[in-house]
């Protein structure tokens, strides 16, 4: 799977925890979640759940410690199920 | 020298109407929220019925976001959520949210028993199948006892007091007196008030083992005998949940607020578990010390009681309570005050009871009418020889109201009382 495979999946899962005042399209690869897009980050743990059924795979802890930008999550998601 | 305190908003989610224009009319017409359930058959329960409010998805996403829906299976919260912003609504203060900054003068008291069970069973399972990391980030908030008040104060920006209290059946009364005081203190302006009770197996589970719930009517729920009735044989658990604005009466006057009614006072004690008394039974002197100690604060005498909304559950205990009634204001026969109970339309709603019964005796206060006893006929013989049966309407009646009283009890032997003024 490609990065832009992964981030046209990833997309419609963050969208879900935006805020009501931020927009879908505000979603970048450089957006940081916290900072930019709002996102609270006690739902951090709800995206890791949803990003684990979506791609099947399986996030540690320590997985989640570097976990700022959408584009982390991108190489986070590669790293487990391996890029084509 | 205590502030005076007005009821100025009111909010209702109960088994037999959503709304204070659905729930009035069905206190006026009589209407029963108590179903069958094929939930509970099927779980082998001994009662059947059960009362729950009628809530359609699309009503949901009115009062919370899809994002707070999702996983979400709290049903306490979601009837206190609706509960609450509509007494704020209905109390013409829904400006106060809009608001950059706490209002720190609006404050929360929303009580329970238990909250989110589902959410909590869920949760159980999942950790036990050694599964925790699939709890979610909601799982706290949801069942944390303060959850409604929390999710509540989000909601509304409530920067004053935001807590739940929690006494048994007593709790929507116990949440009242609580923010009664806090206003009387000068400590807030607004008190949000009130309490819920989730719906479903897991919160009645407990009551159906405990056999105090009537097993002999789930092929006709339409037909259970009510509170004082001679056939009385345990009560249907309900759900649900009430909420009032409390507000201090200078700035209620001030602002043009509609005052349902003044809150003179009200008493809460516990009869120690002694005389009687139990961890489910109440210590009848410490119900008439209760009464009357709520008669004393309010500065109000006995025979300026017009009508009473009693605890009366449809059990056996009914008789004494009444007997307790007679005692404590010292007046039987015809001279006894008219007295009805709600829980026989909609089923004992356990935390949430006594706000239900609070929202439905402040509408009867305000629209001077009271509605009818459900089933009550052939009265207890042991009530109909302490108080003249025609005190029990058996059908809605229009009065002139201006003092009322309201009592709950509840297990740990807790007692409350409150008494509201027309003004």
């Amino acid at each position: 799977m490609t990065p832009e495979d992964i981030f046209t999946k990833l997309q419609p899962i963050i969208q879900v925890y935006l805020p009501e005042d931020v927009a879908v399209d505000n979603i970048h690869l450089e957006s940081d979640l916290a900072r930019e897009l709002n996102i609270n980050s006690a739902y951090f743990v709800d995206i890791v759940l949803d990003i684990e059924d979506e791609f099947d795979i399986a996030v540690a802890n320590e997985d989640m410690e570097r976990f700022e930008t959408v584009k982390d999550v991108v190489t986070l998601i590669q790293s487990k199920i391996g890029s084509v | 020298m205590k502030n005076r305190v007005a009821i100025t908003g009111l909010g209702i989610v109960a088994p037999n109407g959503v709304g204070l224009t659905e729930f009035q009319k069905a206190l006026e017409e009589g209407t029963s929220g108590i179903r069958f359930s094929p939930e509970l058959r099927d779980l082998n329960f001994s009662c059947q019925l059960g009362g729950e409010p009628i809530i359609s998805e699309e009503k949901k996403h009115q009062y919370l976001t899809s994002l707070q829906l999702r996983n979400f299976k709290s049903s306490g919260i979601l009837y206190a959520v609706i509960a609450g912003i509509d007494a704020v609504n209905d109390a013409n203060l829904s400006h106060l949210s809009e608001s950059e900054d706490p209002n720190w003068d609006l404050g929360i008291v929303f009580g329970t028993g238990i909250s989110g069970v589902e959410k909590f069973r869920e949760a159980i399972h999942r950790i036990d199948d050694k599964n925790v990391r699939r709890l979610g980030s909601t799982s706290v908030i949801q069942t944390m006892a303060s959850g409604a008040s929390a999710y509540l104060s989000g909601i509304l920006g409530a920067g004053n007091m935001v807590t739940a209290n929690s006494s048994a059946c007593a709790t929507g009364t116990e949440a009242l007196l609580l923010g009664y005081e806090r206003i009387a203190n000068g400590q807030a302006t607004y008190m949000l008030c009130g309490s819920t009770s989730d719906c479903g197996p897991y919160i009645w589970g407990g009551f159906d083992a405990l056999k105090v719930t009537n097993y002999k009517h789930n092929d006709s729920p339409q037909n259970v005998p009510g509170p004082m009735s001679a056939h009385a044989s345990g009560f249907i658990p309900g759900s649900g949940a009430g909420a009032y604005i409390l507000e201090n009466m200078d700035n209620a006057i001030k602002r043009g607020a509609t005052i349902y009614a003044e809150v003179l006072g009200g008493a809460i004690n516990n009869g120690g578990q002694k005389g009687g008394g139990s961890m489910t039974a109440p210590n009848s002197i410490a119900i008439q010390k209760c009464i009357n100690d709520a008669l004393k604060n309010s500065n109000v005498s006995p025979s300026d009681i017009d009508y009473i909304n009693g605890h009366l559950t449809g059990t056996i205990k009914d008789p004494d309570e009444i007997e307790n009634w007679t005692l404590a204001l010292n007046r039987k026969q015809k001279d006894f005050p008219y007295i009805n109970s709600l829980k026989g339309l909609v089923g004992h709603c356990l935390a949430a009871s006594a706000s239900i019964e609070i929202v439905a005796s402040v509408l009867q206060l305000h629209n001077n009418f009271i509605f009818p006893n459900s089933h009550v006929l052939p009265l207890h013989p042991k009530i109909s020889a302490l108080i003249d049966p025609a005190k029990i309407p058996t059908k809605k009646k229009t009065i002139p109201l201006k003092t009322i009283i309201k009592a709950s009890f509840g297990f740990g032997d807790v007692n409350a009382c409150v008494i509201f003024r027309k003004i």
